[in-house]
């Protein structure tokens, strides 16, 4: 507590553990950032909230059709935030480049949503609304996202579900031809769209192929293979930046390219792989929205992790990847421990029922199973770490817990069951070698998504002028935590809905003046890019990136994981600063520049992972609160459950970079709420 | 080797990998032992160890393809012992090691197809499947100008063979499986996802003669109905709709496009 910044420490006395200070009043991490000036979300309209996307729709200002032609926007990322976007501001006919690190823009992974997506079309007449939707997204979300955005998202969700249709998107349906709905992470209406148990794919299948009639149209040039490694900002006659461009490398010839454009969008993803171990793909990276960030774009509530508590557990040290099993198995499996640690080596079907524990059925009598992610996610946490878990010790702890359909084969015999959850049964005996028929599954929560993500206005744009942030890269509409079948929604209400309106305000003051490659803001871009491979390349150090990457990954998820605390954050932080350093001493990295090389492409990414992670575990430091996925152990009621603190927390911490080395500012943004009143929850 | 549960740790593999520094240069196979497999690793888990070990030793590691890691994004794919990807019916990357015994020998090489040059060791290019998808795999509209969903009904049994057939992931295993090097799988199973639903009807013709039209450009070989193809398909896409892709064409044909 010694900088006199902090706008709490007037009220605080140096001993941070003195009884009588309001524990909200403690900035644990003051000592790691300097306090910046407040930020606001100016393009948002004010007014009745049903009222304010139609009124900036109206005021955004129109591109001239013959104009649009003359205007460049490059897109990173083809997931369904960024396959969406290209397609409809190719039809709209502008002039769209599109990336991806992958082969194909088809397999952003976007492909392995599974669940759903969510709408709000009230096709069971079971009480949903525009209205209904908003709602329970701010609530799921702790009263921590930003109410303009998250109405608008729930607005135009019904279109989705059209475009989709009309595409050729093959939903399920019932027997007479109709939609069909169901209920989906917790809520009580039915407004969840799904195609069997590969929603996600289905979603990006249809937007890909919109995308590909838009390359045949000559609207929009995709380049596959080609990854994002710097933004171009340079700054336009009148002294305002912008963003101009980016630097890519080709993946198979290594050649470095500059792309320039009028504006630049990124729907590059999420970046969980922080944590090494997720349930996203091995290529998800933070690389685009961090070193847009590096460049002033800033970074908001990086913290906000959320933990999906179905995933098949880690089999061993060689795990790369980790597999999410449906949440709809909590519909009908039941989660239990063994009541005696003795028992946990033991075949399951020998444990006698008095010996099991259901411990979401005896905390949480009302919700049982079916408690929210971060509930559930937690628990299991907690019986493990009491020694308890289930299935394979790695590094010494059993880290499992069972899920049993022994009940629901009873109850609704066996063909019933498969008919449901068939495929999910199938991919975990894949998986596991073991049979989910015979005996109870092994779950254990796994890092799933992120709500944290670069600022955003209500425009899209971040911090940066020209450069947008759509999909999970962003952090705008979950707050605190996401709802089941909200992402993919979220995805494409950017791309096809919000972001084409949104975008023709700034580029109607274009086309900006031609940038030559000369330009030094080009040139150092540029070379910032070589120097950081050719760093790599020439350390000759002995561990392997990989390597780093996993102990990153351990510190990420033993101190900013599910539960987190004062101490433990501290020390990551000066884990990950460690770290840091020996990376970049000792890191080996084989291979040449000018060919395929994927040491040096993961090289990259760990490098940003790495500053990343330290953020994260300052932002969380900074929260001495719990709200949705973001547990303050020293923040919880007697029984151990979450507690906000509106008082002092209800904002978004947006981050902005300084320099290497140099502590970041925190500009906060208040959230107000005029069309919701905030509420503790309660699950009990 | 046992664990004491009875899973097999520490397998010993000999693996042959074709090795090709970039899409000019010749490649060859190579011939390299990894030690303390398990059978809870996947496949590529194991190349991942293989990898950690050659970066150890100073070697170059194998170029290999894949990202979701749980059979659905396509990217992975690997010749395993002459079977596109390996004995099981699933991707490369869901295969996993309890399917090979401690002491085996391991062939593995990239696709092979004239349509998919290898770019370096196991990486091939698919770009081919991309601009067959231009020509026509898919139904035209434009953002905001689509109907209200429930305007048209579609009969649940088409909706679901419509779904079957879009859950190709364009992995492109029935082009390496197939003698011909024929992506008439790939091509059947977009055509009838596309033709079964009422969205899809208005461009049917076209779609499935410019399709072929690329498909023959990029090439692909022609279909003599031998069917490696469906049964290297991880997603079980049948055979039938090659009849379908030929049914099509003929009616094409015979509206005169
Ligand atoms: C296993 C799983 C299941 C899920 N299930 C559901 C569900 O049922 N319902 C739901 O609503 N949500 C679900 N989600 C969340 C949801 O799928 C994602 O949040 C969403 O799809 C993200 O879409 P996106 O377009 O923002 O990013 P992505 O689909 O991840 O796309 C990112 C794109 O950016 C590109 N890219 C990234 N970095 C670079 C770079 N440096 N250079 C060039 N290109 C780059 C990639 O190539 C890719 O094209 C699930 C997530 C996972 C992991
Ligand atoms: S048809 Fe089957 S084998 Fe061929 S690309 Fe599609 S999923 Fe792969
Ligand atoms: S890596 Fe995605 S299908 Fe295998």
């Amino acid at each position: 507590m010694t900088d006199s910044h902090s706008e709490f420490s007037s009220d605080v006395d140096s001993h941070a553990d003195a009884p009588t200070i309001d524990p909200d009043l403690i900035d644990d991490a003051i000592d790691y950032y300097t306090p910046g000036e407040p930020i606001v979300d100016a393009k948002a309209p004010t007014g009745p909230i049903d009222q304010r996307w139609s009124t900036r729709k109206f005021e955004a200002r129109l591109v001239n059709p013959s104009n649009r032609r003359k205007l460049d926007v490059i897109i990173v990322g083809t997931g369904l935030a960024g396959a969406s976007a290209a397609a409809t501001l190719g039809e709209a006919g502008y002039n769209v480049k599109s990336f991806c690190y992958q082969d194909s823009p088809r397999r952003a992974h976007s492909i392995a949503a599974q669940g759903g997506i969510n709408a709000a079309k009230n096709y069971k007449e079971d009480g949903d609304s525009v209205h209904r939707l908003f709602y329970d997204t701010v609530k799921g979300g702790d009263y921590r996202s930003r109410e303009s955005n998250v109405y608008r998202l729930a607005e135009v969700s019904t279109n989705i579900i059209d475009q989709c249709v009309a595409q050729g998107v093959p939903f399920a349906r019932e027997y007479g031809g109709l939609l069909d709905n169901r209920s989906f992470g917790g809520v009580q209406v039915s407004r969840t769209f799904y195609a069997r148990g590969q929603t996600g794919q289905q979603l990006l299948i249809g937007a890909y192929q919109a995308l590909e009639r838009q390359v045949a149209a000559g609207t929009v040039t995709t380049y596959t293979r080609h990854e994002m490694l710097e933004v171009i900002v340079a700054e336009d006659e009148a002294g305002q930046s912008r963003a101009r461009g980016i630097i890519v490398r080709d993946m198979v010839t290594g050649e470095i390219e500059t792309h320039l454009a009028d504006v630049v969008v990124l729907a590059s993803g999420g970046y969980g792989n922080v944590f090494y171990l997720s349930t996203n793909a091995m290529g998800c990276n933070v690389t685009a929205a961090w070193r847009a960030h590096r460049k002033g774009a800033y970074m908001a509530n990086p913290c906000y992790t959320q933990i999906h508590p179905t995933c098949i557990p880690v089999s061993g040290p060689h795990q790369s990847k980790l597999t999410l099993m449906s949440e709809s198995l909590r519909n009908d499996g039941r989660i239990w421990v063994p009541k005696n640690k003795a028992d946990c080596a033991k075949d399951p079907r020998e444990i006698p029922e008095e010996d099991r524990d259901y411990y979401l059925e005896r905390i949480y009598p009302s919700f049982g199973n079916l408690v929210p992610r971060d509930i559930a996610s937690r628990a299991a946490k907690y019986q493990c770490d009491d020694g308890r878990g289930v299935g394979p010790e790695v590094e010494g702890v059993r880290r499992g817990v069972y899920l049993d359909f022994a009940d629901a084969i009873g109850r609704l015999g066996r063909d019933a069951v498969e008919e449901k959850y068939g495929n999910l049964f199938d991919m975990y005996a894949r998986i596991t070698g073991e049979d989910p028929y015979e005996t109870p599954m092994r779950i254990y929560p796994a890092v799933h998504y992120v709500m944290g993500g670069l600022w955003v206005d209500y425009d899209l744009q971040s911090s940066i002028p020209g450069l947008f942030v759509t999909g999970e890269a962003n952090f705008s509409d979950h707050g605190a935590n996401r709802l089941g079948a909200s992402a993919l929604m979220q995805g494409l209400a950017d791309g096809y809905f919000v972001l084409p309106h949104t975008i023709r305000d700034y580029l109607a003051d274009g086309p900006f003046e031609k940038l030559e490659e000369s330009h030094p803001a080009v040139v150092e871009a540029k070379a910032a890019v070589e120097e950081r491979i050719n760093h790599f390349l020439t350390v000759g150090g002995t561990r392997s990136v990989d390597s780093y990457h996993r102990e990153l990954g351990h510190i990420m998820w033993e101190y900013c994981g599910m539960e987190r605390t004062e101490d433990g954050l501290k020390k990551a932080i000066d884990l990950i600063r460690t770290l840091k350093d020996d990376f970049y001493r000792n890191v080996k990295v084989l291979g040449t520049a000018d060919s395929l090389n994927q040491s040096l492409e993961k090289a990259g990414r760990v490098a940003d992972f790495i500053e990343l992670g330290e953020l994260m575990c300052i932002d969380a430091l900074n929260r001495r609160e719990s709200c949705g996925g973001h547990f303050r152990a020293e923040s919880q009621t007697e029984d151990g459950e979450a507690l906000r603190h509106d008082d002092a927390f209800a904002y978004v911490a947006a981050w902005e970079f300084v320099a290497d080395g140099e502590k970041p500012i925190l500009h906060k943004e208040d959230l107000t709420y005029t069309a919701i009143e905030m509420k503790q929850r309660s699950y009990k | 080797m046992s664990a004491p549960d009875g899973t097999k740790t520490g397998m010993k593999l000999t693996l042959n990998i074709w090795r090709q520094p970039d899409a000019t240069s010749p490649g060859k196979m190579h011939t390299y032992q990894v030690e303390d497999v398990s059978e809870d690793m996947s496949f590529l888990e194991m190349l991942d160890v293989l990898n950690e070990q050659l970066n150890a030793a100073g070697e170059d590691p194998v170029a290999f393809d894949s990202d979701c890691r749980e059979g659905i994004c396509g990217m992975c794919g690997l010749m395993i012992n002459g079977q596109a990807h390996g004995p099981v019916t699933t991707t490369t990357c869901q295969l996993h090691m309890r399917s090979f015994k401690d002491g085996e020998t391991i062939t593995i090489e990239p696709w092979r197809a004239d349509a998919f040059p290898v770019l370096k060791d196991l990486v091939v290019d698919r770009g081919a499947f991309d601009r067959i998808i231009q020509q026509g795999g898919y139904i035209s509209v434009n953002t905001g100008s689509a109907p209200e969903a429930h305007s048209v009904q579609v009969p649940k049994e088409d909706a679901d063979r419509a779904f079957d057939m879009a859950t190709c992931i364009g992995c492109g295993a029935c082009v390496a499986a197939c003698p011909n090097g024929s992506a008439s799988l790939f091509m059947g199973a977009k055509i009838t996802h596309l033709g079964q639903l009422p969205q899809g009807q208005a461009e049917r013709d076209k779609r499935v003669v410019n399709m072929v039209a690329q498909h023959d450009h990029e090439g692909f070989g022609g279909c003599t109905n031998i069917g490696e193809c469906t049964s290297a398909c991880p997603k079980e896409i049948p055979l039938d709709v090659i009849s379908q892709l030929n049914k099509d064409l003929r009616t094409a044909m015979k509206h005169g496009r």
